[in-house]
């Protein structure tokens, strides 16, 4: 019996075939900390009395609340300048983006690793068929002293996309059906593999990162999509990084892309997945397009194309957070900021933004919001009864021109 | 006696202390009086330490924030019953010395504000006239908790458990 693509990767760095339910004890290619846990990663590293073993495998990323906004917040930030000084592992500060982005963009994760991250959405690299996963953190202080970490080999989840987007459709509507189908525990402990078949290896990096983000709201421990199509020209990827045909697989889901319509992930829960047209209409205070799902600049080029020669309905008010600074710089040299500025949106310091509720745009009681985000939980980004409904960056752009829940489509109509 | 308090399914991290209230916004001192915030306002400043955490399935999803369990760890929780839990803060209990038991048909049977009894080296939950034996949690798990914590254990051999040889 063949090895599932998390048995590769896992088996490939133990040195040995290992299977699902066995545990294991790996290298760490990078340990990756966010300024928000960093106090309790400094703490359990003093409680080890240890220091990062290999400080160029240990990332900090200033992003979850960047710039500072208030003074306990300002403390740990200069505290994570300080350490990263004294101990040689990088510091990403403020505006350089949300860590997810800022490493794959810096190239520190790569298909066939292993990232830890102190951020449950680690499963992100994924989308580059690494294996990414998200810790507390003590495992990851255990992690950067170490240099390696304990893991369970996963069970897997092999879920297939079939055919080319619908027209209307995105890969943020391909990753909440998933979640639909699968339900918020139906991957728990286990590794998602995602194969892309029929035209849908055309899927681009950053369309495979949002499918890859979006698996940990499932349970799962690693989303990894297999490579093919943009992946195979942008990296160098072994031979090995395959799932072997005749792999086991404790469950098997099969997605038509060429069928699937826009979806809503309505309160307060991330598999609460309906389609657009059972919430149509629903009036919105906010929206907010950004975060480690739906920031980049693809994400930014769909918002654009919408808003262009258009504004934001009065009394809405639209954050565009782009997920770091190189899709900032890119958007600001191709136009896409002044058009989003021209409708109306207001544009954020590339990092989390209001994601989760500290700063940025934090709702008030009773406030709707339409957000390209990954969780609607109840008070997540503000107000305990504030409402969050998780959408695509093009449903984002026709609800903030609309003022209520709509699609790009429906903007159509009635402008006709 | 200690008091059992209840809650429902998919309790997220978000519902355990919401991130406005992470230490890193309101200092070290104070993160732990925000726990359940949102949900249950009364729960910090009514929980007393032995008191336990009954909940349904898929307990503790949503963001990694160690800090959640820690913020009940601070309040003297020491275990958890649940249907389920979610990946990451289930690994997060352990680390922070919070024994996560693993029981449906307790958890059915339990009310919240009960008085219940419960023996964490045993495993043994008193309820009234009914005494329930719990599955502790793996041994790889029990092991490293022997010695304290995880931790405790990887400062004492520079190994993890289950992990041949030192270094």
């Amino acid at each position: 019996m063949g090895l599932t693509l998390a048995e590769k990767i896992l088996s490939q760095r133990a040195g040995r075939e290992v299977r699902a339910g066995e545990l294991v004890v790996v290298e760490v290619d990078q340990v990756m900390v966010v300024d928000s846990i960093a106090g309790s990663f400094f703490k359990r590293l003093q409680q080890l009395g240890a220091a990062p073993r290999f400080p160029e495998k240990v990332a900090i990323v200033i992003d979850h609340v960047a710039p500072a906004a208030n003074v306990e917040v300002a403390k740990a930030q200069k505290e994570i300048r300080e350490w990263g000084n004294r101990y040689g592992c990088r510091v990403f500060d403020v505006g350089r983006g949300i860590c997810h982005q800022v490493l794959v963009e810096e190239g520190l994760a790569q298909p066939g690793g292993i990232v830890l991250g102190s951020d449950s959405h680690s499963t992100t690299y994924g989308g580059i068929a690494c294996f990414g996963s998200g810790m507390g953190a003590t495992d990851i202080a255990l992690a950067a002293a170490s240099g390696r970490t304990w893991l369970r080999v996963p069970e897997t989840v092999k879920v297939t996309f079939r055919g080319r987007l619908a027209p209307g459709a995105t890969a943020k509507d391909a990753a909440l059906e998933m979640v639909r189908v699968l339900t918020a525990d139906g991957a728990t402990y286990m590794s998602i593999e995602i194969h892309l078949l029929d035209g849908a290896e055309s899927l681009t990096r950053s369309q495979r990162l949002t499918l890859a983000n979006l698996t940990v709201e499932a349970g799962a421990k690693c989303g990894l999509v297999v490579p093919s199509g943009e992946i195979l020209e942008l990296y160098d990827v072994p031979t090995w990084l395959y799932p072997d045909p005749d792999a086991v697989y404790a469950k098997e889901v099969e997605i038509d892309l060429s069928t699937l319509t826009p979806r809503v992930s309505v309160p307060f829960y991330v598999d609460n997945v309906e389609e657009v047209a059972a919430v149509r209409g629903k009036k919105v205070d906010q929206v907010f397009v950004g975060t480690c799902t739906n920031g980049r600049l693809d994400d930014l080029h769909e918002v654009a194309a919408i808003l262009k020669g258009r504004k934001v309905a009065p009394g809405v008010r639209m954050l565009v957070i782009p997920a770091s600074s190189e899709v900032l710089e890119a958007a600001a040299a191709d136009g896409t900021l002044l058009t989003l500025l021209q409708a109306g949106a207001t544009i954020g310091t590339p990092g989390c933004g209001p994601c989760m509720g500290r700063h940025q745009g934090v709702l008030a009681p009773g406030e709707v919001c339409v957000s390209t985000s990954n969780r609607n939980f109840r008070g997540r980004m503000g107000a305990a009864d504030a409402e969050i409904y998780l959408a695509s960056p093009r449903v984002a752009a026709a609800t903030a021109v609309a003022g209520y829940i709509t699609t790009p489509e429906e903007l159509e109509v009635a402008r006709a | 006696m200690p008091r059992v308090w209840k809650f429902g399914d998919a309790i997220n991290t978000d519902d355990i202390l919401p991130g406005k209230y992470a230490p890193f916004m309101v200092g070290e001192d104070k993160f732990h009086t925000y726990a359940f915030a949102h949900l249950r306002p009364e729960f910090a400043s009514g929980f007393r330490p032995g008191d336990i955490l009954v909940c349904g399935r898929n307990t503790g999803l949503g963001s990694s924030r160690e800090y959640a369990p820690e913020a009940l760890r601070k309040l003297g929780l020491r275990a958890i019953i649940a249907k389920s839990y979610a990946r990451i803060f289930y690994r997060n209990l352990v680390n922070l010395g919070i024994l996560p038991f693993e029981a449906p048909e307790v958890v059915d049977a339990l009310q919240d504000g009960d008085e219940v009894e419960l023996d964490l080296g045993r495993g043994l939950l008193r309820h009234g006239e009914r005494t329930y034996q719990l599955t502790p949690p793996p041994d790889f798990l029990l092991e490293a908790l022997k010695e304290g914590s995880i931790l405790d254990y990887y400062r004492k051999y520079g190994r993890f458990p289950g992990e041949g040889g030192g270094g």
